[in-house]
């Protein structure tokens, strides 16, 4: 056996110990700001709504050699409306023009095929009529209406309502933080990013739920002892699952990270870049939401609970005695004492005072 | 709580191999198509998205009436003659799409074909013939010759004109030139009998019956598809004899289906080589759906077509004529167009993010779960290996077809997958620190993350199958796929990681806790501190717990 403890073993035993649920203020401050300024972009500045949502006619011209200029004229002259052209780091072209019918869209097919000196055929063509895109928004609300609906009503079943309650809070935190992301830096978005949101429900709450089951197993028995707070005990799960949660969240973006890169430079944008964005920003922010958001909630929304309130006395009550008694074996940190720790992780009662804590529950 | 610490790991061994080697026996089962079929986005073509609108407003659509419409679309799509095509419907009622996608098609003949309007006309027999064609070499050639010399007119040439794209054979008059062609027409080619192509319901038309096997020379029609006020299929009112289809006609169908009757009837029988003869055909966008003999003359409005029906053949033919002209009205909301070159990129680019998506997980578990992550790396392998199996058999059976979103959705649940493997390997190390063997903490470890890995794979779960049931497009490809690696995902944890670990668990080289194991006390630091003090009387209470006997540290 080595000195040196791994930064894992510290952790579970509490030796090293980040407060993230006391400091829930600084971490709700720090949101608060990101969700108003995400708010504050989607209200101004609005969305970058592809044209599957607007209506409209997309063509990708891959290895183009005409200029975006001449594109645009084309495109512009034979529409007779503005044209949006792009260009790709790979050196694909797009256009993009208000909805056209099919005859119009292959006769500027055509057209561009001449100009940019490719084949017809090689141009992906998108039509897409105005009303599709309030198709697919509605189609994707009544999505997330049903899921979040069966959701909550799992999570409640499972594990409790505050649960729920926390980890919806987190979850509607990360979808707000990464639609306003696409609404400050103005990118595109297509039902692939919607695809990408819709993913992210489902892993904001995976990573929610891991930390949500070791925080019910310290728990468990939590209204029997009267050594750690439901805060602390929280807190304590927390940095138990924080190798886990670090290490799961670098998991899952890693191939995000893989797609990004091959999307950004060999495709230029299309279906895997959006949808791999929306993903990246999502997962990260599902990574600190289920952190530094639904415990610290989840632990505020206990707090107010009558029985987890009489503990957070007892608790305190029973540590002024102690420093009375013997001066700082139980500072304000009490997490950090590492036998009271392991004694409540087995999540046993055999060791604690039972018949006490009851009576003192019914008086208070 | 009195979890099974002794699990038999080769049992899941044995049920995953058996799983594996049915799988690969479906897929690579010899005489199928073995492989992913490739959406239109990877492997180039065209698909448009229909929204079906009743047509009065306000009604609301029938699923009759949408599986009609996949029916006609169907039949024009197969008219081109390519392989593959494919015409799907998601949602219901007035939410319903339609979806037709066509590989390798340009974009505007798709749309021309799938929108237009279906044509149902019936026309006297004029001669039945076999479905081969006739040698023709004694009829003269036509020759435009004489006619292109006047090419301005704009009025139809005397000449037979066969419409563009099928072997409809059409002419203003019975010619001896428009013959030849009728008898040139080869009806055991699928591009002459699968129509397609609405017939011009005043001129003559030379055609196939639907299947190919009899060739009709029609005159043209005396009653249009809109004559027709009703169709059912039902049973005769005596009750003897096999189904048959009454029809309703409006108040000119009924005039012109007297006259037409009152004529045909005295006619001979029809057979081959008789002409004229004493059958209509009823005609649905070029090809022949039923031909029946007229017995009477019908001259209330009201017809009855017998003919050995079978319940099934006979409502088929009844929403033929109910619906002959489609029953709604199509608007092509979405049409994409990719070339087989662009397909061929994003299906690499896919593959590409893919293998490097695993290569890089692979490492990073490889480098911070040592001899766990080899297990976790096989998983992971098998778990995508699973996946492809399950890709090609779901291609056959149920014609699940992969599509970029699909192929970024496998992307998404490597590191979806590989999650699961940490949740479990940190719960080893939780039970190692709270001083339990390494036999114990890989069962109990077990235990405990197997509760958290169900719950937030049905989460997952949850999440894949609503967007599934409620969303369209490419949503769909997205979340079928993500609900299958879900799923694939449980099964390897629970009968391939589960078990190795177990097996490797009880080696003693990960017993002795080498640095390679993952679990060594640096990492792991199994029995400082806190294992001293309180680690005799968990390991009691255990003991308890325990069937197997507790090695001693």
């Amino acid at each position: 056996m080595s000195g040196r403890i791994g930064i894992g073993q510290r952790l579970y035993q509490g030796q090293v110990s980040f407060n993230f649920v006391g400091r829930r203020r600084t971490w709700y401050a720090i949101s608060a700001i990101i969700l108003l300024v995400s708010i504050g972009a989607l209200l101004f500045r609005g969305l970058n709504l592809g044209i599957e949502f607007r209506g409209g006619a997309d063509f990708a011209i891959s290895n183009a050699t005409c200029s975006i200029e001449q594109a645009r004229a084309v495109a512009e002259a034979k529409t007779g409306s503005q044209a949006i052209v792009t260009s790709a780091v790979n050196g694909t072209i797009r256009v993009q023009t208000e909805s056209l019918t099919s005859a119009e869209s292959s006769v500027l097919a055509g057209e561009l095929a001449d100009l940019c000196g490719v084949q017809k055929a090689e141009i992906k063509v998108q039509v897409v009529g105005p009303t599709w895109g309030s198709e697919i928004s509605k189609k994707a609300l009544q999505a997330l209406v049903v899921f979040l609906l069966l959701v909550s009503i799992f999570l409640s079943i499972y594990f409790e309502w505050r649960m729920a309650v926390a980890a919806l809070v987190a979850l509607a935190h990360d979808l707000v933080i990464t639609i306003g992301i696409y609404a400050l830096t103005g990118l595109e978005v297509t039902p692939a990013t919607v695809i990408g949101l819709l993913t992210i429900l489902g892993f904001s709450l995976y990573d929610t739920v891991v930390v949500f089951d070791k925080v019910r197993e310290n728990t468990r028995n939590i209204a029997g002892q009267s050594v750690l707070t439901y805060s602390e005990a929280a807190n304590l799960a927390l940095n138990q699952t924080l190798v886990r949660s670090i290490n799961t969240s670098i998991v899952a973006l890693l191939p995000v990270l893989a797609i990004i890169v091959i999307g950004a430079g060999l495709l230029g944008a299309g279906t895997l870049l959006d949808l791999a964005v929306a993903l990246a920003v999502g997962m990260a922010a599902g990574a600190y939401s289920s952190i530094f958001i639904a415990t610290p909630f989840l632990a505020q929304l206990k707090e107010r609970q009558p029985e987890i309130r009489s503990l957070t006395a007892r608790v305190a009550a029973r540590r002024a005695q102690a420093s009375k008694g013997r001066t700082g074996e139980f500072g304000a940190e009490g997490v950090e004492g590492t036998g009271v720790v392991t004694t409540l992780v087995d999540g046993t009662v055999r060791q604690q005072p039972k018949r006490v804590s009851r009576s003192r529950r019914s008086k208070s | 709580m009195a979890p099974p610490v002794t699990s038999r790991p080769a049992r899941g061994l044995i049920s995953l191999l058996i799983v594996l080697v049915g799988l690969a026996a479906w897929a690579f089962w010899p005489g199928t198509a073995n492989t992913v079929r490739l959406g239109l986005d990877l492997q180039g073509g065209t698909q448009v998205i229909l929204v079906p609108k009743p047509v009065t407003a306000g009604a609301t659509i029938t699923e009759e009436q949408l599986q009609q419409t996949v029916v006609i679309i169907r039949q024009r799509v197969d008219g081109l003659g390519v392989a593959e095509a494919e015409v799907t419907t998601q949602g219901s009622g007035n939410g319903a799409a339609i979806i037709v996608s066509v590989p390798g098609a340009e974009q505007d003949r798709v749309v021309d074909l799938v929108k237009r309007t279906a044509l149902l006309d019936f026309r006297p027999v004029d001669t039945v013939f076999n479905p081969e064609p006739f040698d023709v070499t004694a009829t003269p050639a036509p020759e435009p010759s004489a006619s292109s010399s006047e090419s301005p007119s704009p009025t139809p040439s005397p000449s037979s004109n066969f419409v563009p794209g099928t072997a409809l054979v059409q002419s203003p008059d019975n010619s001896a030139e428009y013959q030849g062609k009728v008898l040139a027409l080869d009806c055991t080619a699928p591009v002459a009998y699968t129509g397609g192509v609405p017939d011009d319901p005043a001129l003559w038309l030379g055609t196939c019956e639907r299947t190919g096997a009899v060739k009709y020379n029609l005159e043209p029609a005396f009653i249009k598809g809109s004559n027709v006020t009703g169709a059912t299929a039902g049973l005769p009112q005596n009750g003897v004899g096999s189904w048959v289809v009454s029809l309703q006609f409006d108040s000119e169908g009924a005039k012109a289906l007297a006259d037409a009757s009152t004529k045909l009837s005295a006619l001979q029988d029809c057979g081959t080589g008789v002409s004229p003869c004493n059958a209509f055909a009823i005609v649905l966008d070029g090809v022949v759906v039923s031909a029946p003999r007229f017995n009477e003359p019908i001259l209330g409005g009201q017809a009855q077509i017998e003919g050995n029906f079978t319940a099934q053949e006979a409502n088929d033919l009844s929403n033929v004529l109910k619906y002959g002209a489609l029953p709604v009205t199509l608007d092509p909301v979405d049409i994409t167009s990719v070339s087989p070159t662009v397909g061929a990129d994003q299906l690499r680019a896919g593959i590409i993010a893919g293998l490097l998506g695993l290569v890089l997980v692979m490492i990073y578990l490889l480098i911070y779960y040592r001899a766990l992550g080899i297990v976790a790396v096989i998983s992971l392998i098998l778990a995508a290996t699973v996946t492809y199996l399950m890709f090609v058999v779901f291609s056959k059976t149920i014609g699940l077809t992969l599509t970029l979103a699909g192929v970024a959705g496998a992307i998404v649940a490597i590191g979806i997958t590989a999650d699961s493997f940490i949740v479990y390997f940190e719960r080893i190390r939780d039970e190692i620190r709270e001083g339990r063997s390494l036999r114990q903490a890989c069962e109990m470890g077990w235990v405990r993350a197997r509760r958290t890995l169900l719950a937030a794979d049905f989460v997952s779960l949850l999440a894949a199958v609503v967007l599934y049931l409620l969303s369209v497009g490419s949503v769909r490809g997205f979340a079928f796929v993500l609900g299958l690696t879900t799923i694939i995902d449980v099964i390897v944890a629970f009968w391939f990681t589960h078990p190795l670990v177990v097996l490797i668990g009880r080696t003693k080289w990960m017993q002795k806790g080498s640095r390679w194991t993952g679990l060594d006390a640096d990492r792991v630091g199994g029995h400082s501190l806190v294992g001293e003090v309180i680690g005799k009387s968990r390991r009691r209470s255990d003991a308890e717990n325990m069937t197997e006997e507790v090695p001693s540290p």
